[in-house]
């Protein structure tokens, strides 16, 4: 399996009584709480962090794309892979990902992944989220109700910007361009893995399956609370008829790692806290814009049980009030033990989810730098060689990057060959 | 309350729209608010005392398909004609709230002569970022109803699923009302019509509730100042947003004198 680690890139000084003074993390956050000498720190930090995890052989790192947001200080994760392209040899930059829909022409989005693999030499894996709520209704003002059709068209224009062999007019319903005529071109042909974050609906899931793309359930709240979503997936990929390739899936898990589950629960509880109890305040308001949930997924929201289950979770989220670690720990949010107990756990996670690409926070919450490396390198020595071999001798990870020979690649300036 | 209206269908882009229609005399249209009309209320019955009162529902509206067609205001506009023309109302005295305000006084302004008299009650289209108009799509859902109306039990009534009603699909119609009402006015409700108010030059009545907390009071000078016609003011005491809902016979009696 692969075992990618993922930065969120949390802003980590909100106050204690973040929740009762400022109410939200999310789209209307306070601006006087952004220090910007602090934020000079922290993304050097975050970029260190991500750098140092593929020196230790993780097999990708990841950034994703938030907007006005307390917890996630990427808007533009292009900006950090481009970075990492250089500052990293052989991990997949999984750029998780850019929201097509907010980008205006989306070939923007096909020209700047192009850059990304060309300057990394092929290890880009581009990740196409319709975007939350908060990010694209309200933050980027994108309207609810016509996001989805515009998601799909940018969609169509990027994969036929990266393949077409001419330029070609583009007059779509929301997008004209007479010209489209992307330049630089991908190194990886046709293009570049795609993978598609998405929450639990059913038409993300048939469109992954028509499109053959990776299916990453980007979640907070841990394998337990994931399992009805991933049971959902599968069943689909069944009726449709694809194979039970667990390379399909991705899953996003939170991981403590110390040389004892009582040292584990002294370390993490902090950060984990924190990030449960200060990052995921995001008020009501911002969570349901009409239009932005298809009517198709409300009405199997109010029928299905696989759906009745993740509404329980919804509405557990949204009377989510500050956990404690115990609680957190209990229901899986968070993984913690020792390497073999985190190892153990992991690999039931991976076996009854199903899922062949395994994203990482090892970094959350105000969590810093020291501890982030303790956990990662912890994790890197002792609990990934106890994962890499599942799935592997049966199944083949056909999207993972298909990067140019090692001795084809550049050699940054200072970058050891 | 008096008894139902009548139910007809007029096709716009192909998809059916409903249209009610109740009471005798010369017709007057009317085009309902956010939500649109998933009841005939009290207001539309007094309406229909004195005058043939005609709703015609915009699409994506309770009884309404096809607002996913309409991308842009072009084509709100456009399907706004095709829906008044067809259920009778070219030159007829039109009554727009609200959301139906906003597209009432768009197909006014592009098309001349639609609209012999128009009222308009609490009419979106204007946005001042000094007052700026309250996010209607940006709620907690246990204090929305309040922010429409200042007697929220009204609305809660309205918007509860009638006994014979398949109370999935009802709610459907209620989200998918609000959403279509987002398609053509997110995020600010502002889609120029500014730049388009001096072509309305039918007389106008302009009503607006004291107690608007979508839309604050002063919005009603905006609009008057703005209208290329004859035009009157009339401020509901104790009415919110949903004046047909808070003021019924009050803006009904308004509505009439205005048009007798």
């Amino acid at each position: 399996m692969k075992l990618l680690w993922f930065h969120l890139m949390p802003y980590t000084d909100l106050p204690a009584d973040f929740v009762e003074r400022y109410g939200s993390v999310w789209v209307d956050i306070d601006p006087a709480l952004f220090d910007p000498r602090r934020g000079h720190q922290l993304y050097n930090e975050f970029m260190d962090e991500l750098e140092q995890a593929a020196e230790l052989g993780f097999d990708g790192i990841c950034v994703n794309e938030h907007h006005q947001n307390g917890y996630g200080l990427m808007p533009s994760p292009n900006l950090i892979a481009a970075s990492l392209a250089r500052r990293t040899r052989d991990a997949a930059l999984v750029v998780m990902g850019n929201s097509i829909a907010l980008y205006d022409p989306p070939t923007r989005v096909a020209e700047e992944m192009a850059m990304l693999d060309c300057i990394s030499g092929g290890r880009l894996v581009a990740g196409f989220p319709v975007g939350t709520p908060m990010d694209t209704c309200y933050a980027y003002g994108q309207n609810p109700s016509t996001l989805r059709a515009r998601y799909h068209e940018a969609h169509d224009l990027i994969l036929k910007a990266w393949q077409a062999d001419a330029p070609f007019a583009w007059n779509g319903r929301f997008q004209q361009q007479r010209y489209v005529n992307v330049w630089p071109r991908p190194v990886q042909k046709p293009h570049p893995p795609i993978w598609i974050p998405g929450g639990g609906s059913v038409e993300t899931w048939q469109w992954c399956a028509r499109q053959d793309y990776v299916y990453a359930y980007l979640s907070y709240f841990g394998y337990q609370a994931a399992r009805a979503v991933m049971q959902g997936f599968w069943s689909e990929m069944d009726r449709l008829g694809k194979d039970r390739n667990p390379y399909r899936a991705g899953f996003l898990q939170f991981v403590g790692v110390a040389e004892s589950r009582a040292e584990a629960m002294e370390l993490y509880r902090e950060s984990a806290e924190y990030f449960y109890g200060r990052c995921l305040c995001v008020d009501s308001r911002y969570a349901a814009p009409p239009g932005y949930t298809t009517e198709a997924t409300l009405r199997a929201k109010v029928t299905s049980q696989v759906a009745q289950a993740a509404r329980r979770a919804d509405q557990a989220k949204r009377a989510f009030a500050a956990p404690s670690f115990e609680e957190i720990v209990e229901k899986g949010y968070v993984i913690v033990g020792s390497p073999d107990e985190v190892a153990e756990q992991l690999r039931t996670v991976a076996t009854e989810l199903h899922v062949g690409q395994l994203m990482l926070l090892l970094q959350y919450g105000n969590m810093g730098r020291d501890l982030t490396a303790y956990n990662s390198e912890l994790f890197a020595k002792r609990v990934m060689p106890q994962l890499h071999d599942l799935f592997d001798d049966q199944w083949e990870n056909r999207w993972w990057p298909r990067p140019l020979a090692r001795e084809e690649r550049a050699v940054p300036r200072g970058m050891a060959r | 309350m008096s008894a139902a209206p009548s139910e007809r269908s007029v096709r716009v882009n192909g998809e059916p729209c409903r249209v009610w229609e109740a009471g005798q005399g010369e017709p007057l249209g009317v085009l309902a608010g956010l939500g649109g009309a998933p009841r005939w209320t009290s207001f539309l019955a007094r309406l229909a005392e004195r005058r043939r009162v005609v709703v015609p529902s915009l699409p994506g509206f309770p009884g309404a398909a096809g607002h996913d067609r309409l991308d842009d205001l072009p084509d709100w506009v456009a399907a706004t004609l095709d829906l008044l023309e067809g259920a009778g109302l070219r030159g007829a005295d039109l009554v727009g709230l609200s959301v139906g305000g906003a597209l009432a006084a768009e197909a006014a302004a592009f098309s001349p002569g639609l609209a012999r008299r128009l009222v308009l009650v609490s009419p979106f289209g204007l946005f001042d970022e000094a007052e700026p108009v309250a996010d209607v799509w940006a709620q907690r859902p246990e204090e929305l109803p309040a922010l429409l109306a200042a007697h929220p039990e009204r609305l809660l009534a309205e918007l509860a699923p009638p006994a014979d009603a398949d109370p999935v699909e009802w709610q459907i119609v209620q989200v998918r009302a609000m959403e279509a009402a987002a398609r053509l006015l997110w995020p600010t409700c502002d889609r120029g019509l500014a730049k388009r108010l001096h072509r309305i030059q039918a007389p106008t009545l302009l009503v607006w509730g004291d107690a608007d907390r979508v839309l604050p009071p002063s919005y009603a000078k905006r609009f008057a100042a703005g209208l290329g016609g004859p035009n009157e003011l009339r401020m509901l005491p104790g009415a919110g947003h949903r004046a047909d809902l808070d003021a019924p016979d009050a803006l009904a009696e308004a509505v009439l004198r205005f048009l007798a």
